[in-house]
């Protein structure tokens, strides 16, 4: 993907701030009351309001996770103390682009993201600060049966559909950070696609953080009815603070019986962001979940997203891109569970780590016993820019099965000296160079993505190899 | 103005070791050049040199192109300058397809913006030229090229980039006759009075593909004799050997 050096040679353009103008604010600090609160703001019933309560209590009782939350988060303090856990920006939501205040909209503009109600967007969720500000739906999705709504619109509309699933791929109690989000969340998508029907256009959200010290806890349902499609795509950019921020969303999917989905993320928080994620898909029976997954940006990321085959003949696919600067660190990866016979799954991990910065790759491979037939395949790349940077492999790997095809593969790469005299010798400089090393490495990841999303990526990591990015 | 590569009294080391030892050479535009010479010679010790490699440290002598000096540039700088070094062993950059490479490789020579549209005229009449596929530009540069594939793809970017000298640094090795010709007519479609060429080989097959003006004879670091054409054939006849014992 060929993207101008010329036009990248500019200022970090994501690190400007609105004045903070909110309506509501909760207070620093996280108790029964803040939670009592959020739910009352936000008018819920009562099965939400005792959902929170109960994963407070959780959140409360669990202790900072180790393992596959990584034991290394006690080298990054967190105070839970300092946090807002809810903000609400606008009293309600605009409906039409007209509606949106035009505070955010510049906000938008300036982030670039591409223009919302154009033909390729046919949807559009932003979430501004804890809130969706902003959606819109074609006509033709409705007509369809399509529901793609923020998190907290979907329990007063559709209160049925939601308790049906909510938190029933991620329970409260998983993880001390799924319990924080299951406790205080706000905002986040809602999709539902019914049975058969194909969503041929990306649907497209927005997130930033825009307030310093603020959590942000989206919560995003999918649900795929029976042999449906839809691509849902979530990219992130967010502006540079002094203090630290928690993002910590927790994403739930249920796949069912011969549906697909998709769902890509670009991520790029300022490097103060502890970002600390839940993303878990459950696939039926020739079902087919697919996660690609890029991590730029932030103090420290992880990050697993997962599926769990449950019926025969599912797959699971999850490719994943982690760029480590100076400071991060970037704990990524995957978790396949094949719980059924001729479960189909492939990991394919990439990671890019420069100046000092750390990443990991941490993947779970579990087959159950009575899965014949399986099939995994994990592969793990890693770059290293320089001699200072760090990249290490955390593969887990459970098989209670005989009759089973399993491939792992890592391999550490740096840049190789030929390589880079190979392209000067053509008039590239050392920067262009290695970028375009760092670039082909990241291709086969890069190219499953939306063509503005491709380009995004590429222009951020060119940015990070400039080292603008700090 | 006719620019000149003269290299005089180079002495270079490679970890330490003194590889070439005193070599003086020339290569004028319009003429074709071709340095023979046995295993270990010093041959891509001398292509390694003269295109920058960060591993081969020069310890005296001179390079100069026309009225620049040459040895305090670096390797994209002597790029820019006109100076290309056709690859024996290319090196693969997977996930950077050879028309994305290309391009970026075509500004930064030219140095101005180019249209993917312009380029791609560009590309496509040189591919057709030298009959590879335009299938081929969409492909990871170099990865999982045949020998032949990659020594083609080397005289493509010869004929993108328009070098005023050209180094090949055995590009006839690995190749099979009919590959060999490929690439042969290919580097001969660029010959003009602009370009100097400078083919190191082993061999002199490829002599027969692309005639030389001038030859030369490298070994153990130094040029031991120099001539015309017929000096490549009397090499195939007689071997180095015979130049070993005339030196003797």
């Amino acid at each position: 993907m060929a993207v101008d050096l010329a036009q990248l040679n500019e200022e970090y353009r994501y690190g400007f701030h609105d004045p903070e103008s909110y309506i509501y604010k909760s207070g620093k600090g996280l108790s029964r009351s803040v939670v009592e609160a959020i739910s009352a703001h936000k008018g819920e019933p009562e099965w939400m309001r005792r959902f929170r309560l109960r994963a407070y209590d959780a959140f409360e009782r669990k202790p900072m996770p180790r393992g596959f939350w990584g034991g290394e988060l006690r080298h990054y303090p967190l105070d839970f103390d300092d946090i807002h856990y809810y903000v609400r920006p606008t009293e309600r939501q605009g409906r039409t682009w007209e509606e949106v205040p035009d505070q955010i909209k510049t906000t938008f503009e300036r982030l670039g993201v591409p223009q919302a109600e154009r033909q390729f967007l046919a949807g559009v969720g932003a979430q501004y600060e804890s809130e969706v500000v902003y959606h819109s739906l074609r006509e033709e999705w409705t007509r369809q049966g399509v529901i793609f709504l923020d998190t907290d619109s979907a329990v007063r509309e559709y209160p049925d559909l939601v308790r049906e699933y909510f938190g029933t791929v991620v329970p409260p109690a998983d993880n001390k950070f799924a319990a924080l989000n299951s406790a205080v969340w706000s905002g986040g998508s809602f999709v539902y696609v019914p049975a058969g029907v194909q969503v041929e256009i990306p649907l497209q959200a927005y997130f930033r953080i825009n307030a310093a010290n603020m959590g942000q806890f989206e919560r995003a349902l999918i649900i795929a009815e029976e042999g449906s499609f839809v691509h849902y795509v979530e990219g992130c950019t967010a502006p540079i603070y002094t203090t630290d921020s928690l993002h910590s969303a927790v994403v739930e999917i249920i796949v069912k019986r011969g549906a697909r989905v998709r769902y890509s993320t670009i991520q790029n928080w300022s490097g103060n962001v502890y970002n600390l994620v839940t993303k878990r898909a459950v696939a039926y029976a020739d079902a087919t979940m697919e996660w690609v997954d890029g991590n730029l940006g932030s103090k420290v990321t992880m990050k697993y997203p997962s599926v769990y085959m449950l019926e025969p003949g599912a797959r699971a696919e999850i490719l994943s891109i982690a760029f480590a600067g100076r400071g991060q660190y970037q704990d990524a990866g995957g978790k396949v569970i094949h719980a059924a016979p001729h479960t189909t799954s492939s990991v394919v991990s990439k990671s890019i780590s420069k100046a000092g910065g750390r990443s990991s790759f941490r993947g779970q491979l579990k087959v159950q016993a009575g899965a014949t037939g399986a099939r995994a395949n994990v592969r793990c790349d890693a770059l290293l820019l320089d001699e200072q940077s760090r990249s290490d492999t955390y593969p887990l790997i459970e098989v209670d099965e005989q009759q089973v095809t399993i491939g792992h593969e890592a391999v550490v790469s740096k840049v190789g000296e030929e390589q880079l005299f190979y392209l000067m010798s053509r008039g590239l400089g050392e920067q262009e160079a290695t970028a375009l090393i760092v670039n082909g490495f990241i291709e086969p990841i890069v190219k499953e993505l939306p063509m503005e999303y491709a380009v995004e990526l590429n222009r951020l990591i060119e940015l990070q190899m400039e080292g603008s990015l700090g | 103005m006719s620019e000149v590569l003269q290299i005089r009294g180079l002495r270079v080391a490679v970890e330490g070791k003194e590889i070439l030892k005193g070599v003086d050479l020339e290569v004028r535009p319009g003429q074709v050049h071709a340095i023979m010479g046995p295993n270990g010679s010093g041959k891509s010790t001398l292509a390694h040199t003269l295109m920058g490699h960060p591993r081969y440290q020069v310890l005296s002598g001179s390079v100069s192109f026309g009225d620049r000096d040459l040895l305090p540039l670096s390797t994209d700088e002597r790029a820019r300058l006109g100076l290309f070094l056709a690859f024996q062993y290319p090196s693969e950059i997977p996930g950077v397809t050879v028309a994305s490479f290309l391009r970026r490789a075509y500004m930064a020579v030219k140095q101005r913006e180019v249209s993917a549209v312009e380029f791609f005229r560009v590309l496509q009449q040189k591919m057709r030229h030298l009959q590879m596929p335009m299938s081929m530009a969409e492909r990871y540069l170099n990865e999982g090229f045949s020998g032949g594939e990659k020594k083609r793809n080397e005289v493509l970017q010869m004929a993108i980039l328009e070098p005023k000298i050209a180094v090949l640094d055995e590009t006839d090795s690995g190749l099979d006759i009919d590959a060999l010709k490929v690439v042969a007519e290919g580097v001969n479609a660029l010959r003009g009075p602009e370009l100097g060429v400078l083919i190191i080989t082993h061999y002199q097959r490829i002599l027969h593909y692309i005639q030389p003006d001038v030859v030369s004879v490298l070994m153990e670091g130094r040029v031991v004799q120099t001539g015309g054409r017929d000096l490549a054939e009397k090499l195939e006849e007689a071997g180095y050997d015979w130049i070993r014992e005339g030196k003797a």
